[in-house]
């Protein structure tokens, strides 16, 4: 199922009354879900995530534009009646029901000639269970399991409809470090399995990268970036993303481009055949420091950090937009930790060119190649 | 570690020697009365002991008469008004707009003093040399012939009776349950509608055992309530209860202790403690059924 967003736009009255006028959750929508593919929609908190999962389950409808799931337009279709699955933050498992009466609450509903047999719904609800590997735990009750199971139960009851789109919302803030890591595989296996066009709304980053086939990049309502996990992260389109992606975070430079080259503060670090005199931040990947007794960016050396298979150099520049710079090298190339200044040559594809007035990325070469 | 035991007790004491003093000897004295036959408080005589008492009591018409209308009362009215409340809490919370008026409004019975509604039933349905009352004025009004419900047959009594208790009652229910039901997690009703679930069946399977734990709660203390109701009928119906054949067990007890035929605690004792065995008994099979009904 390819779902299609067209001009997708959600406006919620403002919730002071006085001040009058609408917050824009959702601006303005414009992409395409490809059929089976798992869609990570990433963003902080309050960027119209949730909210746009909603306006695609249907629990919310659209101020504008329209919804198709293929080329059937669902904008005005009831939830019920679009074929969706929708797992929930908190699980939303029914308490007073067991795992399998939970499962199979879903199927209960169906009416006509959908309707099933008793056996036929436990058939189904077990198939599912089995599915998500909780076939054992079909008569307990979700209080005696733990996060992990429950988020399974959640997940089977969401699919035993074998809904046409499978819709998770956080779905794994509620789960510890260790759980997280093994539930995101699931994730993955279960969706690879059914095949069926997966969304999930996360604010994690690190989830998005490891899990998805597609990440939609969002901010204040607005869609920034789509694209493979590698591309979002190799490829930023604007300061913003390529300050959200990436652990350790990027390092955030003011800098110019003058005459030819890229200045961080007064220090030349890059050729560059971008010809204009400009006001830009650099920013550079965690991983584009090269340690250089030569090179062009020189830094008050605060620390040395070493982790085993790479080190990080924790270090200070005027210029620097934070409190530290976080460069990590192999542990190879770790400098001395007394020797108060290093310098840095750096990796030109891990460096990004942001305009300072637009935050827009600015394409650059060296001309080396 | 001894000297830690003997700490607690110490903090304990005082309310131990409050609930001895006020509950525990109290209750244990009413249980010793009840067994002592011809109990004279001011001369502290009685002549044997024995089951005279209870045997007195069961053989008593008036004691028979207030078992029939308390075992009445309970059973029509803690149904009908935890029934209403839950239709009414339901039909609040899906208002919007007006609900703060509505609780209000259905609020209003709790304050207000049971005598002050005793009053305003009268002006309802008694009948005095000057009017009619203004339910029978209605009934008159729509063809139907007028009854006296005060001082009238025993079904027009009873019926009043249990529409006051439903009606005083009623506030406390609904308080209780509009909570609960706003207490229930918005994400369930989603996740219903997600799949499509009637809403009947939303009603049934999904709210119905979310609140089962306070409905259960307003059902016991219903019963309990119920069973030890006196001022409804001295409201309706005057204090000689026992004319107008409408006394409660409490009532009786009242009576036994200090009504116009006051003056017999022993008999007293006898119907409390018999009071006491029957709501116990209900109780218990209450918090039975409730342990396969109600979850959590």
């Amino acid at each position: 199922m390819k779902i299609t967003l067209d001009h997708l736009t959600k406006k919620f009255p403002n919730r002071n009354k006085k001040q009058g006028g609408f917050v824009t959750a959702v601006d303005d929508f414009c992409f395409e879900i490809p059929d089976g593919k798992l869609i990570g929609l990433l963003g902080p908190s309050g960027c119209g995530k949730s909210t746009a999962l909603n306006l695609i389950s249907g629990l919310e409808t659209p101020t504008e534009g329209r919804i198709f799931f293929d080329d059937e337009d669902v904008t005005d279709i009831s939830p019920e009646d679009r074929g969706i699955g929708l797992v929930f933050q908190s699980y939303a498992l029914y308490p007073h029901l067991t795992v399998l009466q939970n499962i199979m609450f879903p199927l209960g509903n169906l009416r006509g000639a959908n309707k099933l047999s008793k056996e036929q719904m436990r058939a189904r609800a077990e198939e599912a269970a089995r599915l998500v590997q909780i076939d054992t735990l079909l008569e307990r009750r979700p209080n005696e399991l733990s996060g992990g199971q429950q988020q399974r139960v959640a997940i089977a009851r969401a699919l035993v409809k074998t809904p046409r789109v499978l819709l998770l919302d956080e779905p794994l803030s509620n789960l510890d470090a260790r759980l997280r890591l093994q539930t995101r595989e699931e994730i993955r296996r279960i969706q690879r399995e059914t095949g069926v066009t997966t969304v999930f709304v996360t604010h994690d980053q690190e989830e998005a990268m490891s899990i998805s086939d597609l990440i939609v990049v969002m901010k204040d309502g607005s869609v920034r970036q789509i694209d493979k996990p590698q591309n979002v992260y190799d490829d930023p389109k604007s300061l913003f993303v390529a300050k959200f992606l990436g652990t350790p975070a990027v390092n955030v430079f003011v800098g110019s481009v003058k005459r030819g080259k890229v200045f961080i503060g007064d220090d030349e670090v890059m050729k560059t055949e971008c010809a204009e005199n400009m006001q830009v931040y650099v920013a550079v990947r965690p991983e584009g420091f090269i340690p250089d007794v030569n090179g062009g960016l020189r830094c008050k050396l605060k620390g040395v950090e070493v982790m085993g298979r790479d080190t990080s150099i924790i270090s200070e520049h005027y210029a620097f937009e934070g409190a530290s710079i976080r460069a990590v090298v192999n542990s190879e190339d770790a400098p001395d930790r007394d020797s108060g200044e290093i310098r840095f040559s750096l990796k030109p594809n891990k460096v990004y060119l942001f305009d300072r007035k637009t935050e827009e990325r600015v394409y650059f070469s060296t001309g080396d190649e | 570690m001894k000297n830690k035991g003997f700490k607690a007790w110490l903090y304990l004491l005082p309310s131990i020697l409050f609930l001895g003093a006020f509950m525990l000897y109290p209750m244990a004295d009413v249980l010793i009365y009840s067994f002592e036959e011809g109990y004279n408080s001011a001369s502290q005589t009685y002549f044997g002991t024995g089951f005279y008492n209870y045997e007195y009591v069961l053989h008593d018409p008036y004691f028979i008469q207030a078992l029939k209308n308390t075992f009445l009362l309970v059973i029509i009215t803690v149904p009908l008004s935890t029934g209403f409340a839950l239709l009414i809490s339901l039909a609040l919370s899906s208002v919007k707009k007006v609900r703060g008026m509505f609780q209000t409004v259905y609020f209003l019975p709790y304050v207000t003093n049971t005598l002050a509604v005793g009053l305003v039933f009268m002006i309802l349905f008694k009948r005095t040399a000057y009017s009619e009352g203004l339910v029978n004025m209605l009934i008159t009004a729509f063809g139907g012939e007028g009854v006296d419900f005060i001082d009238g047959p025993y079904w027009a009594k009873m019926f009043v009776l249990c529409f006051y208790t439903i009606w005083i009652v009623l506030p406390f229910k609904i308080l209780i349950l509009t909570s609960a039901l706003a207490s229930v997690d918005e994400t369930y009703y989603k996740a219903a509608r997600i799949d499509g679930t009637p809403k009947w069946r939303v009603f049934t399977r999904i709210t119905l055992p979310m609140i089962s734990p306070m409905i259960f709660y307003l059902v016991i203390t219903g019963f309990i309530g119920a069973f030890k109701a006196y001022s409804d009928s001295v409201a309706l119906f005057g204090t000689d209860l026992n004319a107008a054949g409408m006394n409660t067990i409490v009532g009786y007890i009242y009576d036994m202790l200090y009504g116009d035929s006051g003056g017999y605690p022993s008999y007293a004792s006898a119907a409390a403690i018999i009071l006491f065995i029957i709501v116990l008994t209900i109780t218990v099979i209450n918090l039975l059924i409730s342990r396969k009904k109600v979850h959590y």
